[in-house]
């Protein structure tokens, strides 16, 4: 029972101590923990490492891509934004320049017209005048010519009957109006 | 040896460890060394196969190796001694923590069934690689005076306190520590195996050899101990191995911690 307690007073012809140990077993041990933290260091470990910094760049290579693209994309709304603002500010001022031009070329044709009008009235006054004065001056040499003609006429014949004498003004009506579309036909050619 | 006829009840004990060589005459060829070598072997063909054609998108084998790497590197390396410093030594550590975890686990694995770790002459090589890289680290960092230093004379000590603080603290952090790392590993894994053996070779004795009926049925109970117990030792010889991996890393990580 002692020697179980205390193992390492164990007789020589049992089992050694099981806290002394095998020199082929510390050997080994050594070599073979020598040997995993080789194998370790020179494969294992850079194989994953670089596996790992690889998959951090890729990571690291989309997200900047992403944020790239994102910036990319940023830009562009803003520059349509700025065009689209300049569009409209553009449209805007032609609509207003256009609003003022109509205005004006109105108001200018409403001028023009007036001025027109107002001269075309003017004109048409004055030929009126002019056509009047020389009907009243053609007019009086003519009644004076009818009037002396009638004048003869009716003192000339003499007036028998009321009959005859109808006649007689109708004779001259008749000339009357005859001479007029005359006169009126030599008026229109001058 | 047959049912009814008692005899006598051998307990085990050191005795059991002790296995013959496998060849005849090579004394040094046993079977820790053994499974120690196959451990080696399938841990170098795993990562090797894992980590050789290492992408950006990883497949079922890599992903797997990644993991079991990401864990030492992350979760022990990095967080024990700090991301300034830790890759240096995460081939180190993880290398430790595979050989030791397979070796543990080698326990459970059916005709294997041996801890590789309840040879002292394993745990003592670990514990010693272990105090000599993170006592160099320590003295490449700080030199000779400055590690000593460093590692016994804690900052907000009163000065009165230091023939205390000194002594205790070079025993605890230079002295100590080689020891507790080994004897720890090997004390589970050795107490582990012999608390089953137990089990399983007095379950096997009541059964068959006591020739009593009543005993025989507390040996099946005793079996079904055995079993349970088999399940809380792979759980600690996955736990030991944790242990000494970030102990390790710890004490590398304080060797090299900068004065606060």
């Amino acid at each position: 029972m002692l020697t179980l307690l205390l193992p390492l007073t164990e007789a020589a012809d049992e089992a050694p101590s099981p806290l002394l140990p095998h020199t082929a077993e510390i050997i080994f041990g050594f070599v073979f923990l020598v040997l995993l933290a080789i194998a370790f260091a020179k494969v294992v470990v850079p194989k994953f490492e670089k596996a790992y910094a690889d998959r951090t760049a890729a990571i690291e290579g989309g997200m900047n891509e992403a944020k790239a693209a994102q910036a990319e994309a940023k830009a562009a709304l803003d520059k349509y934004n700025a065009q689209l603002a300049e569009a409209r500010q553009e449209a805007a001022k032609i609509r207003e320049d256009a609003r003022e031009q109509g205005a004006q070329i109105i108001a200018e044709m409403r001028e023009q017209a007036n001025a027109e009008a107002e001269r075309i009235v003017t004109h048409a006054r004055a030929q009126i005048d002019a056509e009047r004065t020389q009907a009243v001056a053609s007019l009086r040499g003519e009644v004076g010519t009818m009037a002396t003609t009638l004048a003869g006429r009716i003192v000339g014949e003499s007036l028998e009957d009321e009959a005859r004498q109808r006649r007689t003004v109708e004779r001259f009506l008749a000339e009357l109006e005859e001479s007029e579309s005359a006169r009126q036909a030599v008026g229109t050619d001058g | 040896m047959t049912a009814g006829v008692p005899t006598e009840f051998n307990p085990p004990g050191p005795q059991n460890f002790e296995t013959p060589p496998i060849i005849h005459g090579v004394d040094w060829f046993t079977k820790p060394v053994l499974v120690a070598a196959l451990s080696v072997v399938v841990i170098v063909w795993f990562f090797w196969g894992a980590s050789r054609k290492a992408a950006i998108v990883p497949s079922k084998l890599q992903f797997a190796g990644e993991l079991g790497y990401n864990f030492v590197r992350n979760s022990i390396a990095r967080d024990a001694i700090g991301s300034a410093d830790y890759m240096k030594f995460v081939p180190y550590l993880t290398g430790l923590f595979f050989f030791i975890l397979l070796n543990n686990v080698a326990a459970t694995i059916p005709l294997i069934q041996f801890p590789t770790f309840s040879h002292i002459g394993w745990a003592y090589v670990a514990a010693i690689m272990s105090w000599v890289i993170y006592n160099a680290v320590g003295i490449k960092k700080k030199g000779l005076w400055g590690y000593f230093k460093h590692q016994t004379m804690p900052a907000g000590v009163p000065i009165w306190l230091m023939p205390l603080m000194i002594p205790i603290e070079f025993i605890s952090n230079i002295l100590v520590r080689p020891i507790s790392l080994s004897l720890r590993l090997f004390a589970n894994m050795f107490a582990g195996h012999i608390l089953l053996l137990v089990f399983v070779l007095g379950g096997e004795y009541m059964v068959f050899e006591s020739g009593s009926i009543a005993i025989g049925g507390v040996g099946i109970i005793t079996f079904l101990m055995a079993l349970a117990i088999a399940g809380l030792e792979l759980f600690v010889q996955a736990i030991q191995a944790y242990i000494f991996v970030v102990l390790t890393a710890q004490y590398i990580g304080s060797a090299i911690a900068d004065e606060h």
